[in-house]
């Protein structure tokens, strides 16, 4: 594991808390496993590609591409349908995350969209917005 | 040379409790009953069991609670779990342990009051911490959102997945235990309340009680048991993920790793067929099996099952008692695969009985789309 300080990132730890430092600090980084060079979520101490423990973080480039996307249904009393999906990151692994700014209905896979950091402290998580629509960011990055 | 496993156990009892609603029930009474009906069913009783494969909901440590209910001193227990597939997977161990000598008689059994107690899928696993922000419905959105995948990837339809559906409800009006048994067409799939696109509540599975009991012995003692012996063949089990997003192909399956090594341990190949049981949680689920155990090609699971062929009179018996769709799904529908495929053996299946039926397939999923279990069973006549 990386030893160096991270700005913003205070005291030890594993991936996850790790991760989660970053997100509340606004930013949104992936591992990268120095042993086979593959990019790897969600964060983990060993990579899950070659068994390797030599990984490192960096910035995620925040592009990525729809993979899969629902609409979960759910009543207007109860804050209505949101979107679910699985992007693609451009670096190669995927995770689960949800489209903002657009209708869940209108998101399609293969859509190209770009990830900001939503809530905030314990609460921040990553979501995405379509590429060329409304690509308010909702947190700092 | 056979692989030493194939044939090596059998199933001589099998009983179901509870199905649909078991109200004023718990989950233990039912699998008791179940218990107690299966042992009765091969003339044993509880004394007789000494090896205990079991898992539920409910218990911290579900071969420890069940065996002091059943008061049993097993000299082999097994409740590791894999979701739902876990029964299925345990006649692999079974058989495993009673060829060791480890025990003698094997239960394995389940139960759930899901329906009557809580009126949802009661599950121990609920999401993962990296997903847990975007409130994912589990395990439906997870099954929606590889439905969706291979809806984009192949053309597969909605209408094609609602033949699924239309095909277990075909089954379950031949079956008496089966839950819903009113008719069902597509387009009754297609207009039901949608879930999480492009999951309706009628691709779903069904959320009811219910409770089973398996009994297995070593095969050199099976034929002296009351009701005919139904092998085990063959087994094998693969899982590559927990959460959805880390299946390397969502329209891809562990099956495809599964099933082809319990086809090699049986010496089978699809072609020797005559009646499939799979774990069908979604319509997709169903899809995703054929197509990854090799009952079609990948991509084409959804113009094949909209021909008919799974339905009564079709080309592919499959979930014969009606399926996770319309019979029962009580959570872990795993060991309702095997009950079915014993009762289609021994020609017990009444008005849904596939004529002439010599082996049957079993396939579990657990988890979402995670675990995979195939299993072959077979009559003397296979061995």
């Amino acid at each position: 594991m990386t030893g160096q300080q991270i700005p913003g990132v205070q005291g030890v730890g594993g991936a996850d808390r790790r991760f989660k430092e970053a997100l509340a600090a606004g930013r949104f980084d992936i591992q990268r496993c120095r042993s086979c060079g593959s990019h790897f979520f969600y964060p983990r101490v060993i990579c899950p590609h070659c068994g390797g423990s030599e990984i490192e973080w960096v910035a995620a480039s925040g592009r990525a591409t729809v993979h899969s996307t629902t609409t979960v249904r759910r009543k207007a009393e109860q804050g209505g349908d949101y979107n679910v999906c699985i992007v693609e990151l451009d670096e190669g692994p995927r995770m689960m995350s949800r489209v903002d700014g657009t209708p869940s209905d209108d998101v399609r896979i293969g859509m190209r969209v770009s990830a900001s950091v939503a809530g905030a402290g314990d609460g921040a998580f990553v979501v995405f917005h379509v590429d060329g629509r409304d690509a308010q960011q909702e947190g700092a990055r | 040379m056979s692989h030493p496993l194939r044939g090596a156990a059998a199933i001589v009892g099998v009983a179901t409790a509870g199905i649909g609603e078991a109200a004023g029930f718990t989950a233990t009474e039912i699998l008791a009953q179940a218990s107690h009906a299966a042992l009765a069913d091969a003339g044993l009783t509880l004394r007789d069991v000494d090896g205990l494969f079991t898992n539920t909901a409910v218990h911290s440590h579900p071969a420890l609670s069940i065996g002091e209910y059943l008061g049993l001193r097993p000299t082999f227990s097994e409740s590791s779990s894999i979701g739902g597939a876990s029964f299925v997977a345990y006649l692999i161990t079974a058989t495993m342990a009673l060829q060791a000598r480890l025990c003698d008689v094997a239960l394995i059994c389940y139960g759930s009051n899901q329906r009557t107690a809580l009126g949802r899928l009661e599950a121990k696993s609920g999401s993962q911490s990296y997903e847990a922000p975007y409130q994912p419905r589990h395990p439906i959105t997870s099954y929606a959102l590889a439905t969706a995948r291979h809806m984009h990837r192949y053309g597969t339809t909605r209408a094609q997945l609602a033949a699924v559906a239309v095909a277990a409800r075909g089954w379950a009006q031949r079956n008496p235990e089966a839950f819903m048994r009113d008719p069902l067409t597509v387009d009754d799939v297609l207009s039901s309340r949608m879930v999480s696109d492009p999951i309706t509540v009628r691709d779903c599975c069904l959320v009811t009680d219910g409770a089973g009991a398996v009994v297995m012995v070593r095969a050199e003692r099976a034929k002296e048991f009351p009701k005919a012996p139904s092998y085990f063949l063959g087994g094998a089990m693969a899982h590559w993920h927990m959460q959805i997003d880390q299946l390397p192909d969502m329209t891809v399956t562990a099956a495809t790793d599964s099933g082809p090594r319990a086809f090699a341990m049986a010496g089978l190949s699809p072609r020797d067929v005559d009646v499939l049981q799979l774990y069908d949680a979604f319509t997709i689920n169903t899809i995703l099996a054929l197509e990854d155990l090799g009952f079609c090609r990948k991509g084409e699971g959804g113009a094949f099952v909209a021909s008919g062929a799974l339905a009564p009179g079709g080309s592919l018996p499959v979930n014969t008692n009606g399926g996770g769709l319309s019979c029962c799904h009580p959570g872990m529908y795993g060991i309702f695969t095997i009950i079915e495929s014993v009762r289609q053996l021994r020609g017990e299946a009444g008005e849904r009985q596939v004529a002439g039926a010599e082996i049957a397939l079993c396939n579990g999923n657990g988890g979402r789309l995670a675990s995979q279990v195939t299993a072959l069973l077979g009559t003397a006549a296979t061995l």
